[in-house]
């Protein structure tokens, strides 16, 4: 009875937060980030769907700033050779025939219908209620079923001992592993890593939020400019969109 | 004649039973100690269980902020000298597992270390 009463003076001040947060300040990115914080004890909803839009004309060649940040948050080491684990990592393309230069980070693109949770034996692969895609180690085998499913080639296999855990992020040998949005952030309302690195940086090539909601500052950016998602036609329709492919 | 069988034997019993408890009670570092979430008996049984139910809850539903976080533990009860619940048989966690035989395998991928001193602080 005790817990009923909390939760409803919880989920109170956190409409009275949004609600204040609205009549204080202009509509627009700062009501969106004051929705997004959500309250201990409470499961990630459905209402919600977490993705990326990346701005290809933002992005530098050679800028490794989000690589960085995100072997930093999550304790990963520096891939050093073919086989090493990659959460994130830079691509640059070349158009041949119009000489055109590209340069996208590439990442776990966290496909609302997710082929590497369709194949996983353990259903140690999923995808949370709020649309970020990971693997829970607890249950992962190490049989890389996910890794040949996702046509991204998004996800790594830990081959080595982890010997400097984090506490945050927990890792171990045995595993396969990948980009999650870093959901530790995210519930506590803040930016992926190299979402803030990127800021940091100056470039602001990527933009992270709440597909579900009309007036977040994506769905406001998906809605005005021309975007992308990779391999449309596979129809998984991924979280993470591309402008300037 | 059985009664003196019975009594050589209970003998015997009682100095083995003796001897293995005073050899192998396992002499604790609990490092801050204290109760923090329940009765230390109660705790003794039944941890794994806690651990396990609100691991699945926090990974796969995204709920935050429960009670009986792995962390918690280990920043409370690992040892004062090295931060460190695994190490030695003195060590919280180490020393009552390998007294009871059962594998750990928590810290094969979470850290044994106080949150502190592994460097998370960012």
């Amino acid at each position: 009875m005790t817990d009923q009463v909390n939760l409803d003076r919880r989920q109170f001040l956190g409409k009275a937060s949004v609600a204040i947060a609205g009549i204080v300040i202009a509509p627009g990115m700062m009501l969106y980030d004051f929705a997004h914080a959500r309250p201990e004890g409470e499961a990630a909803s459905a209402a919600i769907r977490w993705g990326m839009l990346i701005d290809t004309t933002q992005c530098e060649s050679g800028c490794e700033e989000c690589v960085t940040a995100c072997n930093k948050e999550n304790g990963l080491p520096a891939a050093k050779s073919p086989t090493d684990v990659q959460w994130i990592r830079k691509v640059d393309l070349k158009q041949i025939s119009t000489g055109r230069q590209i340069s996208l980070p590439m990442m776990c693109q966290h496909c609302a219908e997710p082929p590497c949770v369709d194949v996983c034996p353990t259903k140690a692969s999923f995808k949370r209620a709020d649309g970020i895609v990971l693997v829970d180690k607890h249950r992962c085998i190490g049989c890389r079923y996910c890794m040949m499913a996702c046509p991204y080639k998004a996800r790594s296999f830990v081959h080595e001992p982890v010997l400097d855990h984090d506490t945050d992020m927990p890792r171990g040998k045995g595993t396969v592993e990948s980009c999650n949005l870093c959901v530790h952030r995210v519930d506590k309302g803040e930016q992926p890593a190299c979402v803030e690195a990127c800021a940091k940086s100056g470039h602001r090539a990527i933009l992270f939020g709440d597909l579900n909601n009309p007036n977040s500052e994506i769905s406001l950016r998906l809605r005005n400019v021309a975007s992308t998602q990779l391999r449309a036609d596979l129809g998984l329709n991924p979280g993470i969109s591309f402008v300037g492919l | 004649m059985n009664l003196l069988r019975a009594i050589i034997l209970l003998s015997i019993l009682s100095m083995f039973y003796g001897t293995v408890s005073a050899v192998s009670m396992p002499k604790l570092d609990i490092g801050l100690g204290g109760q923090c979430v329940d009765d230390p008996k109660y705790m003794r049984q039944n941890h794994m269980h806690m651990l396990k139910h609100q691991r699945d809850e926090t990974v796969r539903q995204g709920i935050r902020g429960g009670k009986f976080s792995l962390s918690e533990c280990v920043n409370c009860h690992a040892s004062k000298k090295d931060s460190n619940v695994l190490g030695t048989s003195e060590h919280f966690c180490q020393g009552c597992h390998e007294y009871a035989a059962v594998k750990i395998d928590c810290f094969e991928c979470h850290s044994s270390k106080r949150k502190i001193l592994a460097g998370v602080v960012k």
